[in-house]
């Protein structure tokens, strides 16, 4: 790490132990209850660039062993230094080769099936993609069912891509392989595991 | 060890690597007395806590072998920044001091801190860092008389060219 980005590191977790354990807790109940937004407490400080429940979900989520792709806006940031100041992570230039995806609100994202969707063997190898969305109440309606999900459930969220319903069948299709998505806001995260079947309103109707 | 950071030379500045060599020795004692009068008023603000793991120290045999691993030491590390009341916060101190003591790396984090602002460089090059290289020469010096004690000079004999085969062939 260069020393001007040491120089723009804020701390952490406030108390890295109970910090890390509660924001973990809120991503197991996010992804046993897909559809529902889970509040993420404010436990550590965070850096300016990126939506603050994505920031702290990767903070307690990465170690050293971990392979991180952000996309433009926060790769230069002071975002990107601060999870390696933090978790030791390694940043990859190739979404297929990460673990882990940061896709920040307004940059170009890379499609779902450009990640790792990990092998039939080795499923659990396959990549976490945490992106940020505008709001997790307003926007576009899309209904899901699934593990988790009591019969039937909405979503209503604004900031995904125009295809995003196209994307997901495959990444669905593909079980038991594909990727996990968590949606984020500034303090509300959402899960989307892959096993959760996601429809847009509209096509339901139609 | 250490040779290049403890002999600056004549003419050369104290670097950052260099006073961080110097740091990661200075005894607790003297840490606490030289930076007692920069710590009043001020608070720390952490951005790693002090934290004891391990570290593989790796050596070359001759510094020019391959690499092996020579063993584990016990490191504790941290990374602060010094913050005023009424000023910019001070750029980042970061300290890896061998052993456990967590008030040393904090202190020694605290001086790297220090030190990079030109405002203290000078009274902490009198106050820390100068009794810092007198007490690592003395360490130096007192080894190397203990050691002395025990020196055994060997030397050899020149043969005399033939001597020894010939009675040999004989026997």
């Amino acid at each position: 790490m260069k020393q001007e980005d040491l120089q723009k590191v804020v701390p952490g977790f406030d108390e890295p132990v109970t910090g890390s354990q509660a924001v973990f807790r809120r991503a197991l109940q996010a992804l046993s209850m897909p559809g529902r937004a889970v509040d993420v407490p404010a436990v550590a400080q965070r850096p300016v660039m990126g939506r603050g429940a994505a920031a702290l979900l990767l903070l307690a989520l990465l170690d050293s062993d971990c392979t991180l792709w952000l996309s433009a806006s926060l790769r230069e940031s002071d975002a990107q230094a601060w999870l390696r100041f933090h978790t030791g992570c390694r940043c990859v230039d190739d979404p297929a080769q990460a673990r882990f995806l940061w896709l920040a609100a307004g940059d170009a994202w890379p499609s779902l099936s450009a990640m790792n969707t990990g092998s039939d063997e080795y499923p659990d190898q396959s990549a976490t993609c945490v992106m940020e969305v505008a709001s997790l109440q307003g926007g576009p309606a899309w209904q899901m069912s699934g593990p988790g999900i009591d019969g039937s459930g909405s979503l209503c969220t604004d900031g995904l891509p125009a295809d995003f319903d196209a994307q997901w069948l495959a990444n669905h299709a593909a079980f038991p392989r594909g990727v996990d998505v968590f949606l984020a806001t500034g303090t509300q995260l959402l899960g989307l595991p892959r096993s959760t079947r996601l429809l847009r309103n509209d096509t339901v109707e139609a | 060890m250490f040779h290049a950071f403890d002999n600056p030379g004549p003419n050369r500045e104290t670097g950052r690597a260099d006073w961080m060599a110097l740091l990661a020795r200075a005894p607790l004692p003297l840490l606490e007395q030289a930076l007692q009068p920069h710590q009043v008023g001020r608070r720390t603000e952490w951005l790693r806590r002090p934290e004891t793991g391990l570290y593989m120290v790796q050596g070359r045999a001759g510094g020019t072998g391959e690499r092996f691993n020579l063993g584990e030491v016990t490191v504790t590390r941290c990374a602060l920044r010094s913050v005023a009341p009424d000023a910019e916060p001070s750029p980042v101190g970061v300290a890896y001091v061998m052993g456990r003591q967590h008030r040393q790396a904090e202190l020694a984090a605290l001086a790297d801190a220090l030190l990079q602002q030109s405002a203290h460089r000078e009274t902490l090059e009198q106050t820390l860092l100068q009794p810092v290289r007198q007490h690592l020469a003395l360490q130096t010096s007192r080894r190397q008389a203990q050691v002395q004690s025990t020196k055994v000079d060997f030397f050899t004999v020149a043969r005399e060219a033939g001597g020894g085969d010939n009675e040999e062939d004989e026997a």
